[in-house]
Order: structure tokens, then sequence, then C-alpha cells
């Protein structure tokens, strides 16, 4: 039921999939997330939604190949299924006319501002997007950036394009400029989200960053994706994904994520000595 | 004459045991516990049933099964037929066997119980459940439809049991499910040793059998809502979503690594198969000491469980005494007699963490029970100056868990009390909105399973007379 559409190679192990999932594509709202099980014997993992048709029923994620899950699903053709595709699940972006904001997205998190990026603009913003990856040949829809921006910035670290150094120095670039930036969404890896809102927080820019915690169920009943905001525990998938990135305990989302590394590594082992085999996982 | 005789003999006749795993064997693997009875013990166990004319079993049953009538049937045996009475009542008798209170529900009813051990009729209906299941003989009549559509929201044991009767009564019936399995707390809570999820399976597929649709994967509340169900032709709708949002201590370290929600630990275990990692991809992790706070049966569960994944010292840690823990007896015993440790009258008021975040040791109060207070309970009064430290692991918080808000904040005009649950008419279960329902724990906070289907079978019959006035 939900099948693979389409599918496009990012760069080297990130792949962009168009899945059929009217009912999710008919509700879906910027900011908000899927949860994926690809078979049987595979876990439940939270993707955000990079895109998505209505009319054609589609929900497009963004996968990188970073563990035993992920590899499987960058893994996956046209036509393949997903066994489970639940979704809309979070809290959608809060989306108005702020004036002027800037969209971070760092890496991976490129996808997830995407659909944020493009009803910023939609909504009558004047959007700044500031893309992050480690070299070019990394960087990932910088065309659909372009399309929902109406400025884009890039930054590499190796200074392969755009302005050398991380998102942070990016978005000092475009505050150099002058702009009156009302609202900052920041999306990537923690460690950046962290390095945005450390910068931002002595700014008094609002600054608001997308959560992605362990999730088990994502609807609020176990609490795997607890997080502390301003001391208090939220629930990520329920309460957020989104959150003031000026009250999150970035420090604790970290370790927290860490929890099953020993676990992540045996199982993306044995997916590696199983490809090929007769009977393996796939 | 001879009829008394008769029941002053059947007295005196014990109840028979039903064989289990041997504690040592079994804390060490997810097999079921307890193994059933085989066909002689059955017979030999349903012949002590006096058969009464007016039977007081039936009272203590919520969904009030014939229960004389099928244990004749096995007394006599006619094992299929036993299964098919049982099934007038009940849509889930293999898992009500297993998982309800008898000794507070039908048991407790028992006169034999008076003056000598009541009819094993949890066991009974156990047996006769499963001899139907092996057969795989199920005879479904389908009934004349209705032309009436009831959507049910939530798979659990109130959801289905309403949908089985709503079914049989010729409705179309849609259950919209938000995991990917059905079945509710059946699936992700107790574990499989004492309910094996096939079994579960087995009985929802009956279901499906009978003409019940099951959407998984549809969160309510997010993919659709209540409203938008009643625009689209549903003529009421069921809410059945129980209790699911799982309840935290509130003290520091609660968000180190190791502490789980029970929920999260026992999901993670059962509904994803963590037990099999790797085979299965869902890793859960326990170290060597491990702490559960509470002492409910979830509690229990968790224990127990903590145990089978390889946890050297599991511990119960409670702040009142045994008299007061709410878990069933026999849930209690075999946790003992596997070797779960009890900590009792002591409760923690933080947990430690080392440098990397992860759970290092547990500090706790001693307590003491004071005078009873207006309720009859004696309420536990920390020991000033008592804390100590536990070394431990993993800690897991089984204190109890309240109504998942998803579905009663996307319906405008459900009126709810104040801890959040919905409110429902006692006797038609019929909510502040029109040809809404609701049973279960999402009304009554959590309670058991065989509650809930009990309120499921009354919320059908309210919804049975709700739709004749339309």
């Amino acid at each position: 039921m939900y099948h693979v559409v389409k599918k496009r190679l990012l760069a080297t192990g990130i792949a962009l999939l168009d899945v059929n999932a009217p009912a999710v594509a008919a509700k879906v709202e910027p900011g908000q997330f899927v949860i994926v099980r690809v078979d049987e014997l595979s876990e439940r993992i939270p993707l955000t939604v990079m895109d998505f048709d209505r009319e054609k029923g589609t929900i497009t994620i963004v996968v990188q190949d970073v563990g035993y899950s992920s590899a499987i699903i960058t893994r996956m053709n046209e036509g393949d299924q997903f066994q489970d595709f639940v979704g809309p699940l979070g809290v959608a972006s809060e989306v108005e006319n702020y004036g002027t904001v800037v969209c971070i997205g760092g890496g991976l998190g490129i996808a997830p501002v995407h659909p944020i990026a493009r009803a910023l603009k939609e909504a009558g913003n004047h959007v700044i997007s500031v893309l992050g990856s480690r070299s070019a040949d990394l960087l990932i829809l910088e065309d659909e950036m372009h399309a929902a921006s109406s400025e884009v910035v890039i930054a590499t670290n190796d200074g392969s394009k755009g302005v050398k150094g991380f998102v942070t120095d990016g978005l000092a670039e475009v505050l150099a400029q002058g702009h009156q930036v009302k609202a900052i969404w920041a999306i990537g890896p923690m460690i950046m989200m962290k390095a945005v809102v450390d910068y931002t927080r002595p700014l008094g820019i609002k600054t608001i960053v997308s959560m992605n915690p362990i999730m088990v169920d994502g609807t609020g009943m176990c609490g795997a994706c607890r997080i502390s905001v301003g001391d208090e525990t939220k629930f990520a998938c329920v309460d957020g994904p989104e959150f003031d990135g000026h009250l999150v305990d970035f420090d604790l989302a970290m370790k927290r994520l860490a929890f099953y590394k020993d676990e992540e590594n045996q199982a993306k082992a044995r997916l590696e000595c199983d490809c090929g085999k007769e009977g393996g996982h796939h | 004459m001879t009829e008394k005789v008769e029941s002053t003999k059947k007295v005196k006749i014990p109840r028979h045991e039903m064989p289990c795993q041997e504690p040592q064997v079994r804390a060490h693997n997810f097999e079921e516990v307890a193994l059933g009875y085989s066909e002689e013990t059955a017979i030999e166990e349903a012949k002590r049933c006096l058969q009464c004319k007016k039977p007081k079993c039936i009272s203590g049953c919520p969904v009030s099964v014939l229960i004389p009538e099928f244990i004749k049937k096995i007394a006599e045996g006619d094992f299929q037929e036993a299964g098919n009475v049982l099934k007038i009542k009940n849509s889930l008798p293999a898992v009500c066997g297993r998982v309800c209170p008898q000794e507070n529900q039908c048991e407790s009813k028992c006169i034999l119980g008076i003056k000598g051990e009541s009819v094993a009729i949890g066991r009974l209906e156990r047996f006769a459940a499963d001899f139907g299941m092996k057969t795989g003989k199920s005879e479904v009549q389908k009934p004349e439809p209705s032309g009436k559509r009831v959507a049910i929201i939530g798979a659990g044991p109130a959801g289905l049991a309403c949908a089985g009767d709503l079914a049989k009564a010729g409705h179309a019936v849609t259950v919209f499910e938000a995991l990917h399995v059905a079945g509710g707390v059946l699936m992700y809570g107790i574990p499989q040793f004492r309910l094996p999820k096939e079994i579960v399976q087995t009985e929802i597929d009956n279901l499906k059998e009978m003409g019940v649709e099951i959407l998984t994967n549809q969160v309510v509340g997010k993919i659709t809502s209540v409203d938008e169900l009643m625009e689209n032709g549903y003529d009421a709708v069921f809410i059945g979503t129980g209790a699911g949002l799982p309840y935290f201590m509130d003290i520091p370290g609660e968000n180190l690594n190791g502490v789980y929600s029970a929920n999260e630990f026992l999901t993670r275990t059962n509904l994803m198969k963590g037990y099999k990692f790797p085979e299965y991809a869902t890793p859960v992790k326990v170290g060597k000491n491990v702490a559960v706070l509470g002492a409910g049966n979830v509690a229990m569960d968790s224990a127990r469980t903590a145990l089978r994944l390889g946890a050297e010292n599991v511990y119960i840690i409670y702040r009142r005494s045994r008299d007061e823990m709410p878990a069933r007896k026999e849930e209690l015993e075999h946790a003992e007699e596997e070797g779960i440790q009890f900590r009792l009258l002591t409760n923690p008021v933080s947990i430690e963490g080392d440098e990397r975040g992860w759970v290092k040791s547990l500090t706790c109060l001693r307590y003491e029970l004071g005078e009873p207070d207006a309720s009859g309970r004696r309420a536990p009064i920390a020991i000033k100056g008592s804390e100590f430290e536990i070394p431990m692991d993993t800690v897991v918080v089984a204190i109890g868990q309240g109504p998942n808000p998803l579905v009663t904040t996307s319906t405008p005009g459900l009126e709810l009390n104040k801890r959040g649950n919905i409110v429902a008419d006692p006797d038609t279960l019929m909510t502040s909105k029109p040809g809404v329902f609701a049973g279960g724990d999402i009304v009554t906070g959590a309670a058991t399973v065989i509650l809930a289907m009990g309120a499921g079978k009354k919320a059908a019959a309210g919804i049975e007379e709700y739709l004749k006035t339309k």
C-alpha cells in the first residue's frame, strides 16, 4: 500500500523517496513527521516530511544511510513497500507573516526545513535560507530551496561552495547585511542546532528548532522522546517536534540520542555481513 | 437429597492446579508461564461445578459469560460447544481466561468458595477457548446488514468488545487503530509469557471474519477526527483510546539514559519484540540492577520482563506495604517465585547519573504507615533522615497512566473531567456529544482488561438503542 513511487539519489548515501500515502498527504502540514516500519522485523523510525503532494497522494522523505534502518530505506527502490507509514504526527510549524525570517538547514536538515520555508514564503515572509553541508558534493535540495526561499546563502565546512565554515557563519553574513530578522528556524544535527541557539541567544532572536530524539510510537504513549525544555519535560512527538531553541537542554538531548549506540552498531554490522546472502534481512 | 450429598462432596474436592513452567526455567525465557489444563483435568474440574439454578458467578463477570452452561459442556466432553457458548458473550475468551482477576470477579461469587475452593472458571474458560482455537472451527453466521455504520477509535479490549457486539447486530464496523497492530494493551503491554501474542492475533482475526474492518496506522486526532468521521457517514462513534499516557515521578534524574516508562519498556519488548533483538531491529536493554517503581500489574510485568532480559537483581520499589500492593495475588506470587526482590515502604527521591548521562544509582527514603485515613487506607509517611542509595543501572517507572489527549483535544464539545477522562452517561456510555460514545480506561482511568471489555459491550448496547432512534 505505502509503495515508493519515485526514488532519486541526492548525494552518496542520501535518497529522496516519494511514498504513496494519500490519507497522510491530505492532512500533513509543514513541520510534521511520519513514522515508518519497513517490514515485520523492522523498528519504527521517525522521518520528517520534506514535501507532500495532496493531489498525487504522496509524501516525500529524505533519508541518509547512517544506521541499520536508514540503510535499508535508502536501498529501497521504486515499487518497494513500507509495511507501515503513520502520520501526520506532531504539531505543525506556526506559519504567519513575521516579516523577514531565516530558515537554516544543516546537512540532512535541509529536507525538513524545506516545506517550512515554502510555507513561510507563501505567507508573505521574506525568507532567507542558510544551507550548510560538509562540502559541495553533499549539499542537497539546492534548487528546491531556491524555489522555496527569497534568498539562499550556502556555507560549506571546506569552503567548496559559498561561505567557508558553518551555518552560523552563513547566518552571521545574513545578519551583517542588516536584515531585521524576526524569527529563525534551525534544523539539522543536534550539535548544529545547539550552535545556532548559542549564537542567537545573546542577540535575542526567536529561534525554533526541530528535535529528533529516539521515538517508538510517536503518539505520546511511551515518553522515549522526552526532552527537557525550560526545565519542563516534554514529549517531542506530541508537544513538538518544534520548540523554542533557547529553552532546550541540548546536552541532555545529545546524551539520550547515544543510548542505543552499541545496539545500532551491532545491527548495522549484521546488515553489512548479511548483504547479498540468501535468507538475510532483505 | 442426592443433589445435596453431591454438593457436600464437591465442596471437599480441591480445585485442580494448572501446570506451570518451573520458576528457575521460566525466569529466563519468554514462553508462556501457565501451561493450561489437560482434557482430563478440565473435565474433572468442570464436574466440580454445582450448576446452580441461580448462578451467582455470572453476576461477577463484567461481560456476563454463560458460565454454568459452558462448564457443563466441558464436563460432557463437548469442548467445541463450550467454546461456542463462551463466544456468545465474550469476543476474546482466550485472553480473558488468562488475564482476568477472576478471584475478584466470577470466582469470588462461586458458592463453592464459601466453604471450600471456588470452581476454576478462568482456567476452564482458557481451556475451552484454546481448544476452539486449535480446532480452528469458528462458526460465523453473518447477520442481516442493518445499513448502519459505526466507527470505533482504538483497537484495545474496549473497542474490540464493542466492535464484536455491533458486528453481531449487523452493523458495519470500522476500527481505527494508531499502532501497526490491533489489540492495544494486549499487544504492547501484557508480556508474551502471560499472554502469547499469537493468541491475541487469532482472536482478532476471528473478529475480522465476523466482518469487523480494522484499519491500523490511523492516528485519530491527526489523520482524521471524530467530527470528520460523523460527517463522512458514520452513524455513531465509540472512543476507546484507553489510558496510554505514562506518568513519571517528577524526581531529579528521570531523563537519564536507562530510565524507561513501563509503557516504553513493555512496548519495545512485546510489540516490537525487542527480546528477539537483533533478529527484530528494535533494541531494549537492561543492566545488572533494575528498579521498577510501583506495585501494580504493570510493575510486575515490567519486573519479570527485566529478569528475562538478563538482569541479575530486579527490585520492586513501593512506598506502602505488601497488603496495599495493587497487583493481582497470582502475579505477585509468580514474581516472587522467579526471584523478584521487594523493597517495600521505600520510595525514590532522586536518580543519580554518571558523566555520560547514564543511571548509576537510586536514592530512596524509608516509609512507615500512619493511622488509617477516612477511606481506611493507611497513608505512607516518610521517615526523616532515612535516605539510602542503591546502585542501579536501569529504572522502569510503573506508577500509572493517564488518558492520552490526542482524540479528546481534537474533539470540540466533548465533556471531560478534571483528570482529562471523558464523561459518559453511566447507563448508555453516550458522551456530551450525541452519537459519540466512550468506554474503558479513557472514561474510568486505568483499570482492567475485562472492565474495559464490559464497557465496550455496554456501549454497544447503548449504540444499538441510539441507532434505533436514527
